[in-house]
């Protein structure tokens, strides 16, 4: 322990374990990491206090910490609902804001709110909803008429983030504050057909989740151990691979990438890179893509979902790659999903989480990556992309437990690829891999707040390079 | 005068733009609120569009001689959508090659068309009939 060392001190708060890193912010090291069952249930603080001590014991003794920052997605992360008028367009657009702000989404909703979404947004302990719907000077009637449902439902607490058709905006705030919503006029998700804006939704969320939503879900009593909780999980990852991609004042990035992160809810991937195509005679079409893009699969959690991976991915993965291991399919499977806390026991259970980490990666890239479709007309065929062409991407990143803790990171991380069995999904043909073998992409995410150059050298440092291609 | 909205685009596999950005500019300079949305469009996007925007009028440029193919049921499509009230026009090179007009005319007028060009049409006469029906007050 040294007095004149500068230590940052990092906390997640997630929905099953605290996790804290100690930063040496001299020589740019991981000094001490642990992590304590979350006790959200009780007082979150128990949890946080124990992990700090374990900090302590490391260090053996009591320093300053320069830093001493949180992330949460504890209490159900960050629950929000998007609306929006057509489900390809201000809909789908709303779900994007949200994502791109480390939400969790509960449900997207078009056109006119029925009384059983209504009664899903009530019901669904959300921490915000964002209603858009119509382009500026475009269609009003839909989200004036969901205003007026949402201010009648007395259930509903959340404040609301409204997104929509501006030539709208007064009546709708008007109606909310009729029904005593609180809510935050902003600027349209999509102001015009095919343009999307997400910078200022975006700032809201974050500003509301710290503001509200940490005090909301019992989250701040924390404070009185941690400086603040800044951000989300999710949004403290998005800003690490956003850093770790461009680059900071002289200090070079790694360019566009792609972070993998599996975890027991859910898999999401994120990517930095602007897809544009990567061969010639390809047509760009559909909504345009977020340079930071997000996609969070709820149904291909390693563990709450255990059994839909299975699904989605179809039996005859599963039997080739288990066969062997003399697992009953379906009997595991379902016991992971009883089970979502437990880890695997024998060789058998390693072998079935490898599968289907392996099938939820290939799914979720699948769903994240772009594709061309192939129409044809008077020339012969047409090549038509939507979404991102991933296929140039030099580095790809992999986080969360399945991989971080996994025998075999390489083996998930090859399900990310391009393959010529499936040649129109736009993946990445030969990227780097590398882990975040020491968890602290959320330590990255949050330090960039502070000192980028920094968060980018121990970004970039403690990141694990699996392959040389 | 409120702007009047408009969702223009090619339908289907069709790769001409130019008459498509001719169309938008004459349109904006008189005074539309134009939403084009390129070519290679089908019918769904048009109408997604128009929902959003919620244009007045749907303005469909079909250039290589398929748009009797691609647009078959777009009135019905516009009707199942909520927006079976919406204008609709067509224009550029409808069939392929020289074929009598009339009936051309005829045939897309039949699909729910309100308004069938003949190549080569001007955009202010375009221009004209688009204010005449949507009621723009001429000064
Ligand atoms: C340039 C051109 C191309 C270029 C297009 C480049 C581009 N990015 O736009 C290229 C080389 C790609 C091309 C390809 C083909 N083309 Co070509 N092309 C032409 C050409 C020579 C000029 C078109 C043009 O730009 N004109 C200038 C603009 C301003 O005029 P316009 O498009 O007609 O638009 C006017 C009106 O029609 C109207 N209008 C246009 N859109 C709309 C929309 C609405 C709502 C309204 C009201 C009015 C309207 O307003 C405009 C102003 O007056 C024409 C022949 C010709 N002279 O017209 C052939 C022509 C259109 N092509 C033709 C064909 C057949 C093809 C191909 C199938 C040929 C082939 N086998 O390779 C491919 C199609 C590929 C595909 N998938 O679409 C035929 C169409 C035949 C038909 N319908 O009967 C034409 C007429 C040639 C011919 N005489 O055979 N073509």
């Amino acid at each position: 322990m040294s007095k004149d060392v500068e230590y940052g001190l990092f906390a997640d708060f997630g929905s099953t374990f605290t996790k804290v890193v100690l930063l040496d912010l001299d020589t740019l090291t991981v000094v001490g990491r642990t992590q304590r069952p979350s006790t959200v249930e009780t007082d979150i603080t128990l949890a946080l206090r124990a992990a700090m001590e374990d900090i302590r014991q490391i260090l053996g003794g009591q320093v300053e910490y320069r830093y001493n920052l949180a992330t949460s997605s504890a209490a159900g992360g960050l629950k929000m609902a998007a609306i929006g008028l057509v489900p390809e367009l201000t809909a789908e657009a709303a779900k994007r804001a949200a994502l791109g702000a480390g939400a969790k989404i509960t449900g997207v909703y078009a056109y006119q709110l029925t009384r059983k979404e209504l009664e899903e947004i009530e019901g669904g302990g959300l921490d915000l909803v964002l209603l858009a719907g119509g382009t500026d000077g475009g269609e009003q009637e839909t989200i004036i008429s969901n205003a007026e449902k949402l201010a009648r439902l007395g259930g509903l607490r959340a404040p609301i983030i409204v997104a929509g058709n501006r030539t709208a905006s007064d009546q709708v705030s008007a109606v909310l504050a009729s029904g005593g919503k609180e809510h935050v006029i902003t600027d349209n998700v999509m102001p015009e057909i095919e343009i999307l804006e997400v910078d200022k939704v975006r700032d809201i969320i974050r500003d509301l989740f710290i503001k509200r939503i940490i005090e909301a879900k019992g989250l701040k009593n924390a404070e009185e151990f941690i400086d603040e909780i800044l951000m989300p999980t999710p949004t403290a990852v998005i800003a690490a691979a956003k850093l770790l991609a461009e680059g900071a004042d002289g200090e070079e990035g790694l360019g566009e990438l792609a972070i993998l992160d599996i975890g027991g809810a859910t898999t999401d991937i994120h990517s930095v890179a602007k897809g544009d195509p990567t061969e010639p005679g390809l047509v760009k079409k559909g909504l345009p893509e977020p340079y930071v893009k997000r996609t969070v699969e709820g149904d291909l959690g390693m563990r709450y979902n255990a059994s839909t991976i299975v699904k989605v991915a179809g039996e005859a993965f599963f039997r080739e790659s288990i066969d062997s291991l003399g697992l009953d399919l379906h009997r595991a499977v379902s016991r992971f999903a009883r089970n979502p806390e437990s880890l695997p026991e024998s060789e058998a259970d390693e072998g079935l989480d490898l599968a289907l980490a392996r099938a939820a990666t290939r799914v979720a890239m699948d769903r994240h990556a772009g594709r061309i479709e192939t129409t044809y007309g008077p020339n012969g065929p047409v090549y038509i992309q939507y979404g991102k062409d991933l296929r140039g991407l030099k580095t790809v990143i992999g986080a969360g437990g399945p991989l971080i803790f996994g025998p075999a990171p390489d083996v998930i991380l090859r399900e990310t690829l391009f393959s010529d069995a499936n040649p129109f999904s736009l993946r990445p043909r030969n990227p780097t891999f590398y882990l975040d073998g020491k968890y602290i992409l959320y330590a990255v995410g949050l330090l960039s707040e502070k000192e980028p150059v920094k968060a980018l050298k121990l970004g970039k440092k403690y990141l694990k390079r699996l392959n040389s291609s | 005068m409120k702007q009047k909205r408009v969702v223009m685009g090619v339908i289907g596999v069709d790769a001409h733009v130019v008459g498509n950005k001719l169309m938008e500019n004459a349109l904006r300079q008189s005074g539309f609120k134009v939403t084009n949305i390129g070519n290679f469009v089908i019918q769904q996007d048009f109408i997604k569009a128009a929902i959003e925007t919620n244009a007045e009028a749907i303005l469909v440029g079909t250039l290589c001689g398929h748009g009797e193919l691609d647009c078959q049921g777009f009135r019905e499509a516009c009707i199942e959508a909520g927006r079976g009230d919406i204008h609709m026009v067509v224009g550029g090179n409808l069939v392929v090659g020289k074929q009598d007009f009339r009936g051309v005319e005829e045939r897309f007028m039949d699909m729910g068309f309100n308004r069938v060009y003949p190549p080569g049409v001007s955009p202010s006469r375009v221009i004209e009939d688009l204010k005449t029906d949507l009621g723009v007050s001429q000064e």
